[in-house]
């Protein structure tokens, strides 16, 4: 009954020893850091009776494989320990740390979406003619900017000489919050257009030596809307999975735009956990962003097959 | 068609971007990139890490090309010497996971059944995690530093050739010169790593062409983020770092690093971009 779409209902279960496996690598690494996590959670007051109290507590004086249980059964309840630093609930943290990262996310693909389609268009168009050319060099340099680098450029220009938008940090209000968020998701947009230019460049110049193009040809439309009406919305369906691909890539992105410009998300509080050693949030932010890879390749999936009726899983 | 349209710059770019073009051009940039770091204590014209008070946040001159940073450094010496540390990061970065995915590849490949389905799931576990994410939990545990680094990146990276040299060997373990190895009765790891790798090589150097791109891109992020090379050491990552707090007054100490990392990648890319279409065109 559901027809093509009946791989939502299974996937998920697909999907199920990949998440078994997320928590047991995460569990390992947490339990891989050198140093007995009772007396760093004791400090100074780590006298035997107390340590052994705690490490009764927190079961730790129990077998690795029950260790792991009691961590499962603490996830399920949506509990990932707390922050050393914060000293509150690892998900409450990152909660609070979520939106930046979100909107800078979404509107880095923006953005890059509206840089990389005319480019591409430009580049398929023109194929073989100097503005190819230039669009092509420009993605292969592209693909070797440093987006930390990428970031302090566009600060020195944008904010510091020109003094048009904010150094770093984030806003309270919204207008506020979007100044703020507009070279962040400039230094993102610029080296993710360089990947999809590239794709789609590809995908627009089969589209227009496709059949389909000819066809439209011969019934006399015009070149412009054979572009736009036909090859374009093709081409853009292997963008999504080329997104959904690269996500893994992008939150990587994040962590380091999130710290050249201080923007307190997810990825600035990541970096910060290591450094201050505080395990429990870098293990809930590296779980949060495993499980949204999954999904967002889920949704990707999904999207694609709801766009492009030939495509089955 | 020619003659309608003799315009000379448009003849230029089209030689420039056939593919040899490319590979000479992406080839020039890497050998002067190879040269500076060999000859880094002949060229670099001051010593990258002394330290010279008289001579704070000086500005581009003749005497320093490039200015100097907070501590009266020399920045193009810095940069000169960073070649080394970049490069070594970039080429040892890519080299061992290569090396271990290219084998695991081919092993799983190979041998198939229980030790292949165990192999796809634990590379779709590590993909599930986000790369740099991922790099920088493992050095959490590690402790910052360069051999973190590096052993980070061989258990992250390995998978992609892994996937890569897997599906390869599915194919090449069916063709007649591994059937015919087969029926002489050459050992198991005689046929793989004797008859099958070597076949399967070429598509794993080819991508490691354009994967040493991240790499060098990844260290570098890690090292800017603090947790990779450590200061002083003249490092281009460490370097913008350093100099992202003197942004209002002197640009050239987070410039000209990154604009370093910009041209080595570039060559990296030539080249890549070179070889793979070679590559495509024999297969």
């Amino acid at each position: 009954m559901l027809g093509r779409y009946r791989f939502v209902l299974f996937r998920p279960f697909q999907l199920l020893p990949v998440m078994f496996g997320i928590s047991v690598v995460t569990f390992i690494l947490v339990r891989l850091i050198p140093g007995d996590p009772a007396r760093v959670l004791l400090g100074a007051r780590s006298t035997p009776t107390a340590l052994a109290k705690i490490r009764a507590q927190y079961g730790l004086d129990e077998p690795m494989i029950t260790q792991y249980f009691y961590f499962l059964k603490n996830l399920v309840h949506g509990e990932m320990g707390r922050s050393t630093l914060y000293k509150i609930d690892v998900l409450k943290l990152i909660a609070t740390r979520i939106e930046p990262t979100l909107m800078l996310v979404f509107f880095a693909v923006l953005l890059s979406l509206v840089i990389a389609v005319p480019l591409a268009a430009l580049s398929a168009r023109k194929q073989g003619q100097w503005p190819d050319h230039f669009a092509r060099i420009a993605v292969t340099a592209g693909l070797g900017f440093p987006q930390f680098w990428l970031g302090v450029m566009l600060i020195i220009l944008f904010a510091v000489s020109l003094n048009w938008l904010p150094v770093s940090g984030y806003g309270k209000s919204f207008e506020d919050k979007a100044l703020h968020l507009v070279l962040p998701c400039l230094t993102i947009a610029l080296s993710l257009s360089s990947v999809i230019t590239r794709s789609l460049r590809a995908a627009m110049i089969s589209g227009l030596n496709s059949d389909i193009a000819t066809a439209a040809r011969a019934r006399g439309v015009s070149e412009n809307t054979v572009f736009w009406r036909h090859v374009v919305p093709n081409a853009l369906v292997p963008t999504i999975n080329l997104l959904a691909v690269n996500i893994g890539w992008l939150i990587g992105g994040t962590v380091v735009v999130e710290s050249v410009f201080a923007l307190p998300g997810m990825g600035q509080l990541l970096v910060r956990g290591i450094f201050s050693r505080d395990y429990m949030v870098v293990q809930g932010v590296a779980m949060v962003f495993a499980v949204a890879t999954l999904l967002i390749n889920f949704l990707a999936d999904i999207l694609t097959v709801a766009l492009d009726p030939r495509v089955k899983f | 068609m020619a003659q309608t349209r003799p315009f000379f710059p448009q003849l230029k770019w089209r030689a420039l971007m056939s593919s040899n073009t490319t590979l000479t051009l992406g080839f020039c940039i890497l050998a002067f990139f190879i040269a500076a770091a060999l000859l880094a204590p002949l060229v670099a014209p001051f010593d990258p890490i002394l330290q010279d008070a008289s001579a704070r946040l000086q500005a581009p001159t003749l005497l320093h090309p490039f200015g100097t940073d907070n501590f009266g450094r020399d920045v193009l010496s810095r940069v000169i010497w960073g070649v080394r540390i970049d490069l070594q990061i970039a080429l040892l970065g890519v080299l061992f996971p290569m090396i271990i995915g290219t084998i695991l590849g081919t092993v799983a490949g190979f041998l198939g059944g229980i030790v292949d389905t165990i192999l796809m799931r634990i590379i779709d576990i590590v993909l599930a995690f986000p790369f740099l994410v991922l790099m920088l939990s493992i050095i959490t545990i590690l402790g910052p530093g360069l051999a973190s680094f590096y052993i980070a990146m061989a258990l992250v990276g390995w998978v992609s050739y892994a996937r890569l040299v897997r599906a390869q060997i599915l194919v090449l373990k069916t063709m007649d010169f591994a059937v015919a190895a087969q029926s002489l009765g050459y050992s198991r790891l005689r046929i793989m790593f004797r008859h099958l790798l070597p076949n399967a090589l070429t598509g794993s150097i080819v991508f490691a062409m354009s994967d040493v791109i991240l790499v060098l891109l990844n260290g570098a992020a890690i090292s800017y983020l603090g947790l990779g090379v450590q200061p002083p050491a003249a490092e281009w990552g460490i370097m913008v770092a350093e100099g992202q707090g003197f942004i209002t007054q002197a640009w050239w100490i987070t410039f000209f690093p990154g604009f370093a990392i910009v041209c080595l990648a570039l060559g990296f890319s030539l080249l890549g971009d070179a070889l793979g279409d070679m590559w495509e065109a024999e297969v």
